[in-house]
């Protein structure tokens, strides 16, 4: 009996020990294995240790298979006001996006909107700009941040980055309307569905779903239209004016890459470092 | 034996009383099978044999909400010459265009709500507004 005992404590003892030293042996081993299989960079499609060690928020990691992007040409945009107006439109008709009247203005839904420039580029002074600027109707939607603070805010990853495509998705099934990526977004590109849309839906694409009362949306880079061979709909609305570009800002053969290097481009407020994937010509 | 008159006129109504369900639904027709509607435009191939549809519709949708929008994986399925791309509106509406006969009838029989037409559009009310496309 006794000798049982001394042998159980033994034991005991033992496996204590062994419990808690195993976990640090785990972590080693498993590190040196991390280290030999995984270590190249394209393994980390996030990347979070980049932006630390960087002087400014404006570089760029080396590109990593394709990101889309989009080139917004606003001198065109400001020579011809339909062109914005059209390009808004063709996402409402697209997207069943719901349209306010003036006094429900607070419960706004907007992928792509028309804004003064001092409000889109807020970071950009506007004292003693042009006078062009100063009337300027400037355009905004979802930047499709490479580095995006929305989908690091979302708690159920109802908002993810596509890494097939860098486009910031959203699934409306997984989004429980806690808003934390709208206080995490910058630019103001998601709005929160107050109440059911459908009464303000002008007219149904019978190809996509509304939401409903409690989901956050925003502008999804016409992921659905892609899918079938289609340009984005408010680009295909300026199609042949060259005031919209579409395409992968990693090939460099792209349709919008040859704009990106012939024009000078700005960002949205390129110092947060979220990378924005839509550039403007002002 | 003793209060015979009370005894046996409540035997039968406890009879009656349990057995409830079974003659009600005799006389009502709430206990017919429901008989969802064939697709009005006489399509007669599905993405499945019907019996995995009727058993798994739910888990084939889900996956196709994954493939979708979670792993980006649209491609455009070809089934006996037939495309569909997946999704409730695309695929099984154009079929199935009459929500309230097909899919509500067996929902109903089993009273199950899915969520599904809080944001999904039926045909019937794309056509309350004037559709595009
Ligand atoms: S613009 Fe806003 S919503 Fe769009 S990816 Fe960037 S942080 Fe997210
Ligand atoms: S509102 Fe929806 S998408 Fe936004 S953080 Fe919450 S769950 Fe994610
Ligand atoms: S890319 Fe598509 S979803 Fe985004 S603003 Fe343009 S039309 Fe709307």
């Amino acid at each position: 009996m006794d000798k049982q005992r001394r042998k159980f404590l033994k034991i005991a003892g033992a496996s204590v020990v062994a419990g808690i030293g195993a976990p640090a042996v785990i972590r080693l081993t498993s590190n040196s294995a991390l280290a030999s299989e995984h270590g190249t960079a394209a393994e980390h499609e996030e990347a979070p240790a980049a932006g630390h060690g960087q002087a400014s928020g404006h570089a760029e990691e080396a590109p990593q298979g394709v990101r889309l992007g989009m080139v917004i040409d606003l001198r065109r945009m400001n020579e011809n006001p339909e062109l914005l107006d059209g390009a808004v439109a063709a996402c409402i008709a697209a997207h069943n996006i719901p349209e306010f009247p003036a006094e429900k203005i607070k419960q706004e839904v907007k992928w792509i909107w028309k804004a003064p420039f001092e409000s889109v580029f807020t970071d950009h002074s506007v004292h003693h700009a042009a006078g062009k600027i100063k009337n300027f109707p400037a355009v905004a939607l979802c930047n499709h941040c490479d580095d995006p603070p929305c989908v690091r805010a979302c708690p159920t990853q109802a908002t993810f980055r596509n890494k097939l495509n860098g486009i910031v998705a959203m699934d409306f099934h997984r989004c429980i309307g806690c808003r934390f990526c709208m206080a995490a977004c910058p630019y103001g590109a998601r709005s929160f569905n107050w109440q059911d849309p459908r009464p303000y839906v002008k007219k149904y694409n019978k190809d996509f779903p509304t939401r409903m009362r409690g989901v956050v949306e925003k502008c999804n880079f016409c992921g659905e239209r892609l899918a079938l061979g289609l340009e984005p709909a408010c680009v295909e609305s300026c199609k042949g004016t060259g005031a919209m570009t579409f395409g992968d800002l990693n090939d460099p053969n792209s349709e919008v890459r040859k704009v990106l290097d012939k024009e000078f481009t700005i960002q949205r407020k390129p110092t947060l470092g979220t990378k924005p994937s839509v550039f403007y010509i002002v | 034996m003793y209060n015979k008159g009370t005894i046996i006129p409540g035997l039968i109504l406890f009879v009656l009383f349990v057995t409830f369900p079974v003659w009600f639904n005799g006389f009502t027709t709430a206990g017919d099978l429901p008989k969802p509607e064939l697709p009005p435009g006489g399509e007669k191939q599905c993405v499945m044999p019907a019996e995995y549809m009727r058993a798994n519709h739910m888990q084939l949708l889900n996956e196709w909400r994954d493939n979708v929008l979670r792993d980006g994986n649209r491609e455009i399925l070809e089934i006996d010459g037939k495309k569909y791309s997946k999704g409730l509106q695309t695929a099984c509406m154009q079929c199935h265009s009459r929500k309230e006969k097909f899919c509500d009838s067996c929902h109903t029989y089993a009273a199950v709500k899915p969520y599904c037409w809080d944001c999904h559009l039926t045909p019937k009310e794309t056509a309350s507004k004037e559709a595009i496309h």
